[in-house]
C-alpha cells in the first residue's frame, strides 16, 4: 500500500510538517509567552477584557482562520502584494495565528499563581517588571513548556487552515495532515490510517524530546 | 517595564517574525487552479515533470471543484485553470475574466452504485432514464452539491428528467453531501448508493467495495477539459506569459502525447482533444 507513495515524497511532506509546525509554535511562543506573562504580571485597563478573549480564541475554528488569511493574503486582498498565498509562509502565519492564543492563555495562567507568591518579594527586591517575568517564566517552567506544547500540539494536527491558505500543491505545501485527507478521499483508506500513525509517532516523539529537556534544566 | 512597553514589545516580536516567515515563490512557477479529478487521478503529477524539465517552469496544482477553480482565478490567486464544465467555463469568459478556451483532453462520466441496484439502471445506456428510476424507487443517491463539473452535469440531467432532487429527496433518499469526488465515492460506498463519477477518479479510486459501473455510453455523459487562461485586461497576473507556455504544451503533440499514455491498472484515463468526438 506504501507503493503509492516514493520515500523521497514521504520525507518532503512529513519535513514540511515538521518545519512549518515548528515554525508556527516559536512565532506564537515569541507572542504568547511575552504576552501571557505581562497578562499576569501588568495592570493595565482592559487587561480582564483581554484575559476573557484569549481564553474564547482557545476554541478559534481553524476553517474560518483559514478563509479570513485567505481573503486578506489573496492577490486581491490587503496584503495580496506580500505574495504569500499558496506558500509555507501563509501556512505558518494561519498556525500561528491559532497557537498564540493558546500559548498566551496557558502560559497567563501558570504565572498568576508564582506571581502571587513571589511578585511581593520581587517588588521588594526592586526587580524590574521585565525581570520579574523572566524569573516567574522560569519558576513555572515545566507549565509553561506544556503551554508551548499544547500550541505545538494544534499545529501539527490542524487541517482545515492549511488546506485553505496552503492550497495542499503537491511537493510544496502537502503536510501531513491535508495528505491524509487527501488519500481519504482517493479511498486509499490504509495508506490514510497508516500516516496517520507516522503524524502521531511523530507528535509523541517532538513531546518526548521537549520533556527531556526540560528536565535537564 | 510599563504595560504598553510589555505591549510594544510583543508586537515588534511578532512583525519580525511574520516578516521572516514571508517567503516569495519562485518567479519560475505558476499556479494552476484545476479540478480534483485531473489532480486526484494521478494525471497531472504523471505529465507535469516532463513540461517542467522542457521549460524550467514548476506548475503549482490547486485541487478544487471547477466552480472553486474559476472563483479563485477570478480572484487572482491562479495564473490559468483547468475545469471541465462548459457552461461555467463560458460564464467565466463572458464575465471578462477568461481568454483562450481550448478543450485539452476528454473521458465520460459514468453512473455507479451497489451491486444490488434496487433502481434496475445496470447496462443501460440512458442517464436520464436512470435518473428518473432512482428517484421513483427512492433509492439512495449521493449528489457532490459542491459546484464541481460532475455537480453541474448531475444537475442538468435532473433538468432534463424533469425532477427536482432536492424537493423529491432531499433528507430521505436524495443526499447532498457538499464534498469532492472521492468524498462522494466514499458515501456512496457507505450507503450503498448511486453517484456520478468522472471516470478518471473512478478508475484511480481505491475503496470502491461494493459500486460497479452501472451506466455509461450516453452521449451526455461526455467529459470535457478546457484549459482557460486569464484575460490580461481584467487579470493583470504577472505570470501570463508562463501560463501560455503551459497551454500551449498541453495542446503540443508531446503534451497531448503524455496526456494519452497515461494509465491506472492498464486503463487509459484520458483522451487526447485531437481524438475528441465530434
Amino acid at each position: 500500500m506504501w507503493a503509492a507513495f516514493e520515500t523521497a515524497e514521504l520525507g518532503h511532506i512529513v519535513g514540511l510538517s515538521l518545519t512549518v509546525s515548528l515554525s508556527a509554535t516559536v512565532v506564537a511562543a515569541v507572542v504568547g509567552l511575552p504576552s501571557g506573562a505581562a497578562l499576569a504580571v501588568c495592570r493595565f485597563p482592559g487587561r480582564r477584557m483581554l484575559v476573557l478573549l484569549t481564553n474564547a480564541f482557545l476554541g478559534l475554528p481553524p476553517v474560518v482562520v483559514g478563509l479570513a488569511l485567505y481573503l486578506m493574503l489573496s492577490r486581491s486582498g490587503p496584503l495580496g502584494a506580500l505574495t504569500l498565498l499558496f506558500t509555507p509562509g501563509a501556512m505558518v502565519l494561519a498556525q500561528a495565528v491559532l497557537a498564540t492564543p493558546i500559548i498566551t492563555a496557558l502560559v497567563h495562567r501558570a504565572i498568576e499563581e508564582p506571581w502571587q507568591e513571589y511578585g511581593g518579594a520581587l517588588r521588594v527586591d526592586g526587580a524590574t517588571r521585565l525581570r520579574s517575568i523572566r524569573m516567574l517564566l522560569a519558576i513555572a517552567r515545566r507549565s509553561v513548556l506544556t503551554a508551548v506544547l499544547a500550541g505545538f500540539g494544534r499545529t501539527v494536527s490542524e487541517v482545515g487552515a492549511v488546506l485553505i491558505v496552503g492550497g495542499n500543491i503537491a511537493g510544496y505545501t502537502r503536510t501531513m495532515t491535508t495528505t491524509i485527507a487527501l488519500e481519504t478521499s482517493k479511498g486509499n483508506l490504509g495508506l490514510a490510517l497508516g500516516l496517520g500513525f507516522i503524524l502521531i509517532g511523530i507528535t509523541v516523539a517532538v513531546s518526548a524530546a521537549a520533556f527531556v529537556l526540560g528536565e535537564r534544566r | 517595564m510599563k504595560a504598553p512597553q510589555c505591549f510594544t514589545l510583543a508586537f515588534v516580536l511578532f512583525l519580525g517574525h511574520a516578516s521572516i516567515a514571508a517567503e516569495q515563490s519562485s518567479p519560475q512557477s505558476i499556479i494552476l487552479a484545476s479540478t480534483t479529478s485531473v489532480e486526484n487521478s494521478g494525471l497531472l503529477a504523471a505529465i507535469l515533470p516532463a513540461f517542467t524539465k522542457e521549460t524550467g517552469i514548476t506548475v503549482h496544482v490547486l485541487a478544487q471543484g471547477t466552480g472553486q477553480a474559476l472563483q479563485t482565478a477570478a480572484r487572482d490567486d491562479a495564473d490559468l485553470v483547468l475545469v471541465h464544465d462548459p457552461e461555467a467555463g463560458q460564464k467565466f469568459i463572458a464575465a471578462g475574466d477568461g481568454i483562450d478556451r481550448r478543450q485539452i483532453a476528454w473521458n465520460d462520466f459514468i453512473m455507479v452504485g451497489p451491486r444490488s441496484d434496487p433502481a434496475h439502471i445496470a447496462g443501460t445506456h440512458d442517464a436520464v432514464a436512470a435518473l428518473k428510476a432512482i428517484a421513483s424507487t427512492q433509492a439512495p443517491f449521493v449528489s457532490r452539491g459542491d459546484k464541481s463539473g460532475t455537480d453541474a452535469l448531475e444537475h442538468r440531467l435532473w433538468r432534463v428528467a424533469g425532477i427536482d432532487p432536492a424537493e423529491a429527496g432531499g433528507g430521505s433518499w436524495y443526499r447532498d453531501i457538499g464534498g469532492g469526488m472521492g468524498a462522494a465515492l466514499n458515501t456512496a460506498q457507505a450507503m450503498n448508493a448511486y453517484t456520478i463519477s468522472d471516470r478518471g477518479t473512478w478508475l484511480s479510486f481505491g475503496n470502491k467495495g461494493d459500486l460497479t459501473v452501472l451506466v455509461e455510453g450516453d452521449p451526455r455523459l461526455l467529459n470535457r477539459y478546457d484549459v482557460i487562461l486569464l484575460n490580461p485586461a481584467k487579470h493583470p497576473v504577472p505570470k501570463q506569459a508562463s501560463a501560455r507556455r503551459f497551454a500551449e504544451w498541453l495542446l503540443s503533440p508531446e503534451g497531448q502525447a503524455a496526456i494519452g499514455a497515461y494509465k491506472v491498472a492498464g486503463e487509459q484515463l484520458f483522451h487526447p482533444s485531437a481524438t475528441a468526438p465530434k
